[in-house]
């Protein structure tokens, strides 16, 4: 993937995919100096146990197009390859949490790349789904939960042009739209 | 928390009911971005980006776009499925920016099917 807001897209779809209607993506560039965290948690049905070891090969899917599963094994190899980990844990009534850390100078680590877009295709394509996203860097750090905009917008869709345009507004003006 | 303001707010409901009272929430035009790891590692957000935006440009509520899961077809990501009403949906391969704009402005808007670009053509 040319950017790890793409990854951050992949497994969010994968949570929606598992029929989550909840998926929280937090992004820390302060972490620890010089590394970024990634973490998306969702509200599913979780991994069974017996899959759990085993979802980072691509030669394990559930799903019935294709045979391979991509998703999960790219995120952990980008991760490791930039001197950065991986970690999944599941639980069937708690739902699935993925954290990939990569170190930010690293020559194999993506940019952070366009996280605004990555919201807004989420929000866009699937919009029963609720997000929270969190994203510090050393010069700000906010949240939105689109629970609580759902409130403010009084019955609008979320996924109306012209709330999506504020959305993205809203996070470029925070972070900034090129990382 | 960072929050819409007041004057978003205020913007978007306006927006919202200008649009209403032109057309009826009914969908007549259903566009799937298939978003899966092959997908999006071609592409499929750009393309996603740019069907929000010709659709926010032409005011038109009765288009839906949404999100899919993989068609099986990985080659030829990023793929999307156009679904008019009282048509048989026609499936796209190879989107970028510039076909994705294409296909929005001549076959949602105009009903030209675009046959360069559909997946499969007898």
């Amino acid at each position: 993937m040319k950017e790890l807001s793409l990854h951050i897209l992949d497994i969010a779809e994968n949570s929606i995919g598992a029929k989550a209607d909840f998926v929280r993506i937090a992004v820390d560039e302060t972490v620890k100096e010089g590394y970024i965290s990634i973490e998306i948690q969702d509200n599913g049905p979780g991994i069974q146990k017996e899959m759990i070891g085993s979802v980072a090969d691509p030669f394990v899917t559930t799903r019935t197009e294709r045979r391979i599963g991509m998703g999960i094994s790219l995120f952990k190899a980008a991760a490791e390859q930039s001197c950065g980990a991986f970690d999944i844990e599941s639980d069937e009534k708690k739902g699935t949490r993925v954290k990939a850390v990569f170190k930010k100078d690293h020559v194999d680590t993506a940019p952070v790349g366009d996280t605004a877009a990555t919201i807004i295709t989420l929000l866009a394509g699937n919009p029963g789904l609720d997000i929270r996203y969190e994203h510090a860097t050393p010069e700000n750090s906010f949240f939105l939960d689109t629970r609580e905009i759902r409130q403010d917008l009084e019955g609008i869709d979320i996924d109306h042009p012209a709330v999506l345009e504020k959305i993205k507004e809203l996070i470029n003006d925070n972070i900034g739209s090129k990382r | 928390m960072a929050k819409l303001s007041v004057d978003d707010l205020k913007e978007i409901k306006e927006r919202a009911a200008r649009e209403a009272s032109l057309r009826g929430g009914e969908t007549t035009v259903k566009i799937t971005v298939h978003m899966s790891t092959c997908g999006i590692a071609a592409g499929a957000r750009d393309v996603m980006a740019t069907l929000l935006e010709e659709k926010a440009e032409s005011g038109r509520t009765d288009i839906k776009i949404i999100a899919g899961s993989c068609l099986g077809m990985c080659s030829s990501e990023p793929n999307i499925t156009v679904e008019a009403a009282d048509e048989e949906p026609i499936v796209y391969q190879h989107m970028d920016v510039n076909r994705a704009r294409q296909v929005f402005k001549r076959h949602i808007l105009k009903g030209e099917v675009q046959t360069d670009f559909a997946l499969g053509k007898m």
